[in-house]
Formats: structure tokens, sequence, C-alpha cells
């Protein structure tokens, strides 16, 4: 079974961006609802595969997509 | 009816303009990025996605560095009150509208300097005059791209060019020419661009925005307005980042689904097939009243340095009269008078009588033009 992690941001607007330069890179992501236990923020947030944690950051910082974090789920 | 009031705001739009915002309020109706559920999700990706189409028109790499206003007067005074302090001083040309004029009249009460550029009665603004203002500090230059009164194109390319070796911001009111004629924020080193949704851009009145360079510092502007963005809501300090910075409050999601629309239309149809339109409707019109006795039309005639906001007189009549004669005995819709920018009639001698003006827009037609000719000729010859 896939295991996930999520991509914070710092607003619903900034997780659509990473989602779409994600998905422009041929990366799987899924726009979630912020976890509770990691954020009190009450927006949304990014789930990628745990196996493209690498990729995903290199590419964001190519891209100068700013992010909160990454944890895994 | 003939609409040539298209400087004031745009009319027609698109058709997907009004059918965009109904489907927003009818089938989204969301908060954009107050919450998680999908519905605020799409509500913020039709944000987002207004967002990248700026971007697309203005060839800006970042959506999130454009930030959403209600109006360019709303974006202008942004930079102006976020920006300039007391012992600043700030430059602007000879032609500037009271967007610009009245917020810095202002502040010169709390100790700001205005320095004006002086342009030719054309309107024509020569880089290197404002490059001789910049020989002592100044905060900010602050131009328009196009007079809202004549049209007259100010070269923010060359403009740009001499604050950023200068060191000087650069803020551009691109009021009358953001969908009208091409700006190009990759090639020219513009800092800030204020623009609005309801008149090139085809979008419903109430929106607009601030597009800002990436390599500006947007920290140099404070927010004027403070409050809730929809992120960090665990904190009772304002976000830095953009664009919520200087986004507190609820936006006009609604409008702004409606000027996605708008900027769909443009970017399919092409801007450079609305410029060559609207130019030659102008060449048109420029040509038909200056062959008309007793008229006198203002600006240069060169397409390429203008916009469609032609303004002309006809000698003895009222300006007034003019556009309520056009408006009631020929369904000709108009503007008389100074059109907010006192200062720009001073500058082509025309305060404090104004002009009428007549503003054509990308669904206007030849049909359009010969009414108007035909209505000013009866006007004049009477």
């Amino acid at each position: 079974m896939d295991e996930y992690g999520v991509i914070l941001t710092f607003s619903t607007g900034h997780a659509i961006r990473t989602e779409n330069v994600l998905a422009k890179a041929g990366i799987e992501t899924k726009l979630i609802p912020v976890p509770r236990h990691l954020s009190s923020d009450c927006g949304s947030a990014v789930r990628i595969k745990q196996r493209d944690r690498q990729k995903a950051l290199g590419i964001l910082a190519q891209n100068a997509v700013s992010i909160d974090r990454y944890e895994p789920l | 009816m003939v609409y040539l009031d298209n400087a004031a705001t745009s009319f027609p739009k698109p058709q997907t303009v009004p059918e965009a915002i109904v489907s927003f309020m009818t089938r989204v109706g969301a908060n954009p990025g107050r919450s998680g559920h999908y519905l605020s999700v799409e509500a913020e990706r039709i944000r987002y996605g207004t967002r990248e189409a700026i971007g697309r028109l203005f060839n800006h790499a970042d959506p999130q560095r454009v930030v959403f206003t209600a109006n360019v007067t709303a974006a202008l005074n942004l930079v102006l009150f976020g920006m300039v302090q007391p012992g600043d001083r700030v430059v602007v040309t000879g032609m500037e509208h009271n967007s610009v004029m009245r917020p810095l009249r202002f502040l010169e009460g709390r100790g700001v300097t205005v320095t004006l550029v002086e342009t030719a009665s054309d309107g024509t603004v020569d880089p290197q005059d404002v490059a001789s203002t910049l020989d002592t500090p100044a905060r900010l230059v602050c131009t328009l791209h196009a007079s809202n009164v004549i049209g007259t194109v100010v070269p923010i390319g060359e403009i740009s060019r001499i604050c950023r070796d200068r060191g000087v911001p650069y803020l551009v009111d691109a009021a009358q020419t953001a969908g009208c004629v091409p700006i190009d924020l990759g090639k020219d080193p513009i800092d800030m661009l204020a623009f609005t949704g309801h008149k090139g851009l085809l979008g419903p009145t109430g929106t607009g925005g601030l597009v800002l360079s990436p390599s500006f510092d947007e920290k140099l502007i404070g927010p004027l307005v403070y409050g809730g963005t929809g992120s960090r809501s665990e904190q009772e300090y304002q976000p830095e980042f953009l664009p919520d910075r200087f986004e507190s409050g609820t936006c006009n999601i609604a409008g702004i689904a409606g000027l996605s629309a708008g900027l769909d239309y443009i970017l399919t149809r092409g801007l450079s097939e609305i410029r060559a339109h609207e130019s030659g409707l102008v060449h048109q019109l420029i040509a038909g009243l200056e062959a008309m006795e007793g008229v006198t039309v203002y600006g240069t005639s060169d397409p390429k340095k203008r916009t469609a906001a032609v303004s002309f007189r006809i000698a003895g009549i009222d300006n007034g009269i003019t556009a309520r004669r056009l408006s009631e005995e020929f369904d000709i819709m108009c503007r008389p008078g100074l059109h907010c920018a006192p200062r720009a009639h001073k500058t082509i001698g025309t305060f404090p009588g104004g002009t009428v003006r007549l503003s054509i827009g990308p669904f206007n037609t030849e049909a359009d033009i010969d009414a108007a000719l035909s209505a000013v000729a009866a006007i004049a010859g009477k």
C-alpha cells in the first residue's frame, strides 16, 4: 500500500500553486483539508506519495514555490 | 445605441462574463481560501486561475504576486499610502489622473514632495525628462501608461529601464491600457503595475489589482487594510507573504470569476487583433473629425502612439451640450468635461472647459464610427 505525506503551505492559494506545479511535472497530488494534528490552519494542503517527496520538493524549489513544510502522514 | 465610453468602463462585455458570474454565484458561491471544503477550494481555483491569466497577459511568471483590489484607484492608493513617507519625493507626469494626483496632493500636506515632469501638449513624455528628475533622490516614479483624456501612450519600457538604473521603484497606472496595449513585465523592469478589471480587461466593475515584479521587495509597501485572510489564522499579526499581505477581507470573488472570463476572451481573440481593430476605428474617427470645420482633435493621430480614447471640441459649443445632444438626439454615449484629470487638461490646454471624449472598445464597428461622425457633423453644423 502507498504511503503518503503532505505539503503544508501558507494558504489555499499556495496549495493550488503547489499542486499545479507538481502536476505539470507529472507528480500525483491531491488537495486535502489540512490535517488537524499537523496545523491549526483551516485551509488545504497537498498530499503526495512519500516516494515522490525528494523529487517534489526539488521541483518546488526550482520553481520558487514557497511552502511551509513537508510532513509524513 | 452606440456606446463610445469604453475609457470609463467597457460595454458590452463578452457574454461569457455575466455567465461566469452567474455560474459562480449559483454553482460555487463559497469563500475562497476560507476552508478546505470543495466549494471553497473551487472558489480558490477560480481566483488562482485568474491570477494566472493576468500573468499570461502581462508575461509575469508568479501568480502569487498578483494582488486583487477593488479597482485601480485602490491599487494606486495601496502603493502611494503604503510606501511614501513624509520627506520622500515622488515623480509623476503632467498627464496623471486624479487617482494619482489626489492621493499625492494629500500627501504633500504630510511633507511629501511631488515633482511633475512636463509633457508636450499632445501628452508625449520624453523619458530623458524623467531621468533628469532623478539626479536627486526619489522614493518612487509613478506614471500612467496612457492618458485617459487623449490616449497618448507613455514609453513605460524606457522609463522602467531608467528607473532600474537609478534604483528608484517604478509604479505604472495601466488603467487605460491593460487589455488594449501590450505590456511585457518579462521584458520591461516595471516594479509595480496597477490595473483595473472593468475597462480593457472586459470584467465587471469592482475588480482590479496590483502586479509586483519578482525582484521588488513587497515589504517596502505597508498594508492599508489588515484583517482576515483565511491563512495563518492562529496568528493575530498580518501575514507577510503575498498575496495575503494585501488581501484582507473577503474579496469580490464573483467579480473575479467574471474578470477571468474577460481575460479568456482577450487571450483567445488576441491582444494584437483587438489593438488592430481599435486602431483602425481610431483612424476612421480622427480622420472624420479632423475633416470637419470648427472641430479640434487633441493628441497624436499616430495609432501606434495612442489608445482608442479620442478627445475633441466643437468651436463655440459647450462640451456638455454636445454630449447631451449625442445622447438624447443620436443615442451615442460619450463623456464630456475633465475626465477626473484636471492636470492632463491643464497640460493640453483644455482646462477648465474640458473636451468631449469618444472612446472605442473591441465590439465597436465602422458603422458606429460613421454614426458618431454624422452626429458630430450635425451638431457642429448648427
